[in-house]
C-alpha cells in the first residue's frame, strides 16, 4: 500500500516536472496544449532550490553514522583506497564531476554534512523513505533509487575521503 | 487498497460461511478438521516465519520444492532434474551441463526421495540429495544456497528408486536400482532375465566438507527388484537396509508375476565391511560411462566431467557383509527407528506390518540360523529376526515414520490412512483418514535419531474434490496433522508440485542462518565477469560476439549495441552488479531461442543470441526492479552479413 502510494506520488511529481519542462518548446508536431493545468505547479517548484543543490550542513541524516570529525588534512592513502571502492561500486550511477543516474559527488561537503554522506551509502533505503533531503533527490532524479552495495563502513569512510579530493 | 477490499470480502464471506454452517445441519461432517482452534494451529501471521521446513519431492516434474510449516505455504521450487524457465536452469550456457548424462543433455527426470545431511545421526540442514528415477541420477542441493550445487550419473541403474537415504554422518548416500538389468548392458533376449539381470546398489560417499560426491563401490545384487531402503542408525549405524520386490524375477506381466512369493526379502548390507574390502583393494574395476557434474559456485557456473570406470562388488567376495530376511509381500518401506532397533517392512499386499529386530538379525547371523540362501547369499530364518508384528492396522501399508517418542506413524494406501502405533507392544494407537490415498509421510527429522514430532505430512496420490476443479488434471495434495497429542489431528490440505513422493523437512533455525542473502561481487570468479560499467565491453571472434554487460537499477550498460551481423553467435554475459539482498535482474531479447535469464546481486549468467533478421531489437528487464524498471531496457542493431557498421556500444550517448 505505501509503495503504491509512493510511486504514484513520484509517477505525479514527475509528471507534472516534467510537463513544466517542456512547456515552451512548443513542436509543431504536436499540438497538445498543458498549460492550464501545469501553471500552478510549475510556478511554486519553481521558486524551490532543487534538492541536489539545497545546502543542509546541519542534517546528520538517518543511519549507523552520528558523529564524524574529518581531520583537516586529506589522508591520501584512504583516499586512492576509497577512489578504488567507488569505482568498483559506484560508478554504475554516478560520475565523479558530473550528473549521471544520480548526482555528481564533487563538492559534495560543501552541500552536506559528512555523516549525512556516510549514512545516504550505507543506509539508503532508509535515507530515502525517512529523510527529506533523500527522498527530494529520490524524486529529483526520477526515483532512481539510491542502490544499497553493502560497503563496510570503512570502505564508505574511504569512499567519503575520496570525494574531498574531487 | 484493492487488497483491503479483497480481504475484506474475504473476511465477509468467511463470516458467512461460519454462520451458515452453525445454521444448517452438518453432523454428518466427520473429517476430524472442523475444532475450533484448527485454524490457530496453522496460522502463520503476514510477516512471521513458519517453523519448520519441508522439502518436498516434486515428482515427475523433476524439482523439489520447498514449503513451510504449519502454514503449507510454498516458498520455492528449486530445479534440479528439469529445466526451468523461470530460474533459467538448464537453459543459461552456465547451467546446461548440470543435465548433461552418457545419454546426451536430459531435460527432464522424475525426482523422488529427498533426504538431508545428517552429522552424528542428527539433521545438519547442510544439503539435501535427491534421486533422478528415470535416468538415473544423484543431485545435490546446497542449502545456503537452495541451488542444485550438483548431480552425479548412477550406471549399471534402471529406475533409481531405493534411492538417496544418507548414513548418519553424510559418508554416503546410497542409490539402489529398482529395475535390474545386464551388467554390463548387452543385446540378450528379456526372457533370459532370471540369474542374468543384477541389480546395482550404490554407494556414494560425500566429502565432509564439500560435498562433493563419488561412487565408492557398487554392490552387484542378485536380479530382484530394489524398491526403497533406509540407513541403520545408532547401534545400527554401518548397516543399510534395501526392501525388494520381484524376488520372482518376472520381466512381465509384474502384478501378477511379481506377487507369487509369499515372502521377499529385505537386503541387510554391512557397507562397513565391504568398505573395508575396497579400501584394502578389493572389488572390480569395471568400464562404463556416467556423467558428474559441478556447479561451482564462484565461478557461478557448472562442468559435466565422463567417468569411464566403477569400482563393483560382488557380495559373495566379502563374507559377511549381506543378508536377507524374508519380508512378506513385495515390501515398500523397510524404516529403521530411531534408535537403530527395528527395521519395519510395509509389504504392501500384506494384512500385516512386520518388524524386524537389529539385534536378532545379529544373533541370527552368530547363531547361522539360516532358512537358505539366494544366489549364495544367505536367507535369515523369518522367526529369527522377527521382532514382531502389527496385526491387521489398515490395508496397503507403505511408509512408516517415528515421532522419537517411542510411536511410529505408518501410511496404508488402500484403507487411505495413517495409523499411529507403539513401537515395542505392536498396538494400534489411533489412525486418521487421508484424502485420498497416501503414499509417504513425513515428520521432520523423521529418517535420523532425533525426529521433530509435531506434525506429520501425508502426501496423497489422489485428489479428487478436495480443491476447486481444475479440468481433468487436478492439484497435486498434500496434508499436515498435528501429532504432539495422543490422538492425530487433521489440520491442513495444502496443494503440491507434481507428485509428491517423498520429503525431507527440519526446523527452520537450523537453515535460515545461513541462507545466504547474495553473491560478492568481489567473490565473483564466472570468466565472463564485468565487475564495474568502465569493463563492459562488445568483442567479435570471427562469427562469435561476447557481450560483456552489467546491470542496475535501473540500466543495462552497454544498452545501445551497433555493428551485430546476422548469422553471428552473440552470448550476453551479464553480471548483475548490485549487493542489496532481493534485487535480482532479469534480461532477454526478442526471438533469443532460450529462457530469460534471472541473474541474483553479484552474479553473471549467459544467454545465446542468434539474430536471424536485419533489424533494431530490443532486450529489456523481465523482473521488477525499480521504479523505473520499466525504462530498464535497450537496442541491438542487427545488419546483413559481412555489413561494415562498425562494432559499438554505448550508455548515456549516442552511438558515433
Amino acid at each position: 500500500m505505501k509503495t503504491t502510494i509512493k510511486i504514484l506520488s513520484t509517477l505525479l511529481i514527475v509528471f507534472l516536472l516534467s510537463c513544466g519542462g517542456k512547456e515552451k518548446k512548443k513542436k509543431e508536431s504536436f499540438s497538445y496544449d498543458k498549460k492550464t493545468t501545469t501553471e500552478a505547479t510549475t510556478t511554486t517548484k519553481a521558486e524551490k532550490v532543487p534538492a541536489s543543490k539545497t545546502i543542509d550542513l546541519s542534517n546528520k541524516g538517518i543511519g549507523p553514522i552520528t558523529s564524524l570529525a574529518l581531520n583537516a588534512e586529506i589522508n591520501k592513502e584512504m583516499a586512492a583506497k576509497g577512489e578504488d571502492v567507488f569505482k568498483k561500486m559506484c560508478t554504475a550511477c554516478h560520475r565523479a564531476d558530473k550528473k549521471f543516474i544520480g548526482p555528481a559527488p564533487k563538492d559534495i561537503l560543501k552541500r552536506r554534512t559528512p555523516e549525512w554522506v556516510m549514512n545516504m551509502i550505507l543506509n539508503p533505503d532508509e535515507m530515502t523513505q525517512k529523510d527529506p533531503l533523500a527522498r527530494a533527490l529520490l524524486i529529483e532524479f526520477n526515483g532512481s533509487p539510491m542502490a544499497n552495495q553493502n560497503l563496510s563502513e570503512e570502505d564508505a569512510r574511504a569512499v567519503l575521503e575520496y570525494f574531498r579530493t574531487l | 487498497m484493492k487488497n483491503l477490499i479483497k480481504s475484506a470480502v474475504a473476511l465477509l464471506s468467511l463470516l458467512v460461511a461460519f454462520t451458515s454452517c452453525n445454521n444448517s445441519d452438518q453432523s454428518g461432517n466427520k473429517s476430524g478438521a472442523l475444532a475450533g482452534n484448527v485454524a490457530e494451529k496453522v496460522y502463520v501471521a503476514p510477516g512471521e516465519h513458519d517453523e519448520f521446513y519441508a522439502f518436498i519431492s516434486g515428482g515427475f516434474s523433476g524439482q523439489l520444492s520447498v514449503y513451510g510449516l504449519p502454514s503449507g505455504r510454498l516458498f520455492k521450487v528449486i530445479p534440479v532434474f528439469s529445466q526451468d524457465a523461470e530460474k533459467a536452469y538448464g537453459y543459461n550456457e552456465e547451467t546446461k551441463p548440470m543435465l548433461n548424462t552418457s545419454h546426451g543433455f536430459v531435460p527432464w527426470d522424475d525426482s523422488h526421495h529427498p533426504d538431508i545431511s545428517q552429522t552424528n545421526g542428527v539433521i545438519d540442514g547442510r544439503w539435501v540429495f535427491i534421486n533422478g528415477n528415470n535416468t538415473p541420477r544423484i543431485a545435490k542441493i546446497d542449502l545456503s544456497t537452495f541451488e542444485t550445487t550438483e548431480i552425479i550419473e548412477v550406471p549399471n541403474s534402471a529406475g533409481n528408486h531405493s534411492s538417496s537415504f544418507v548414513t548418519e554422518n553424510t559418508e554416503y548416500v546410497v542409490a539402489g536400482t529398482r529395475f535390474s538389468v545386464p551388467i554390463p548392458q548387452k543385446d540378450m533376449p528379456i526372457k533370459d532375465y532370471k540369474g542374468n539381470f543384477k541389480g546395482a546398489l550404490s554407494f556414494i560417499s560425500v566429502d565432509p566438507e564439500h560435498g562433493h560426491m563419488d561412487i565408492k563401490f557398487q554392490l552387484i545384487m542378485p536380479g530382484f527388484d530394489y524398491d526403497l531402503s533406509h540407513p541403520g542408525r545408532g547401534k545400527s549405524h554401518g548397516w543399510f537396509f534395501f526392501s525388494t520386490y520381484n524376488t520372482e524375477e518376472a520381466s512381465t506381466l509384474m502384478e501378477v508375476n511379481a506377487s507369487q512369493n509369499d515372502k521377499d526379502f529385505i537386503a541387510a548390507v554391512n557397507w562397513k565391511k565391504i568398505e573395508d574390502y575396497v579400501n584394502n583393494g578389493g572389488g572390480k574395476m569395471m568400464p562404463t560411462k556416467y556423467a558428474h557434474n559441478v556447479y561451482d559456485e564462484s565461478t557461478h557456473s557448472a562442468t559435466s566431467t565422463m567417468k569411464t570406470e566403477v569400482l563393483t562388488v560382488n557380495p559373495l567376495d566379502v563374507p559377511g557383509a549381506v543378508y536377507l530376511m524374508p519380508t512378506p509381500k513385495s515390501p515398500h518401506g523397510c524404516d529403521v527407528d530411531p534408535s537403530g532397533e527395528y527395521i519395519v517392512g510395509s509389504g504392501k499386499l500384506s494384512a500385516n506390518l512386520t518388524v524386524h529386530s537389529f539385534t536378532k538379525m545379529l544373533a541370527a547371523i552368530e547363531n547361522q540360523s539360516f532358512a537358505g540362501d539366494a544366489y549364495g547369499i544367505p536367507i535369515i530364518d523369518f522367526e529369527a529376526s522377527l521382532a514382531g508384528v502389527v496385526e491387521q492396522p489398515g490395508l496397503g501399508p507403505l511408509h512408516t515414520e517415528f515421532d522419537g517418542k517411542g510411536n511410529a506413524y505408518t501410511t496404508f494406501f488402500i484403507s487411505s490412512e495413517v495409523v499411529k502405533w507403539k513401537l515395542g507392544t505392536w498396538e494400534v494407537i489411533d489412525r486418521q483418514p487421508c484424502f485420498y490415498s497416501v503414499g509417504h509421510l513425513m515428520i521432520p527429522g523423521g529418517n535420523s535419531q532425533k525426529p521433530f514430532g509435531k506434525y506429520v505430512v501425508a502426501m496423497n496420490k489422489i485428489t479428487k474434490d478436495r480443491y476447486l476443479p481444475t479440468g481433468p488434471e487436478v492439484t497435486q495434495s498434500a496434508q499436515l496433522y498435528d501429532i504432539s497429542g495422543d490422538k492425530m489431528e487433521l489440520l491442513l490440505d495444502f496443494p503440491t508440485v507434481g507428485e509428491p513422493h517423498y520429503a525431507a523437512g527440519c526446523p527452520a533455525d537450523l537453515i535460515k542462518p545461513r541462507s545466504k542473502k547474495l553473491f560478492k561481487l568481489e567473490e565473483n570468479n564466472h570468466p565472463y565477469a564485468t565487475k564495474s560499467e568502465a569493463d563492459t565491453k562488445v568483442v567479435r571472434d570471427g562469427k562469435t560476439v561476447h557481450i560483456y554487460m552489467t546491470t542496475i537499477r535501473s540500466h543495462f550498460s552497454p544498452d545501445n549495441i551497433e555493428g551485430i551481423q546476422v548469422g553471428d553467435k552473440v552470448y550476453f554475459h551479464i553480471t548483475n552488479l548490485e549487493q542489496d539482498y532481493d534485487v535480482p535482474h532479469g534480461v532477454s531479447i526478442i526471438g533469443a531461442n532460450t529462457s530469460e535469464l534471472l541473474i541474483m546481486p553479484g552474479q553473471t549468467e549467459t544467454f545465446l543470441w542468434e539474430p536471424k533478421e536485419v533489424g533494431v531489437w530490443p532486450f529489456y528487464c523481465t523482473d521488477f526492479c525499480s521504479a523505473l524498471h520499466q525504462e530498464m531496457q535497450g537496442y541491438v542493431r542487427v545488419s546483413p552479413t559481412n555489413s561494415s557498421t562498425p562494432l559499438r556500444w554505448s550508455l548515456g550517448e549516442d552511438i558515433e
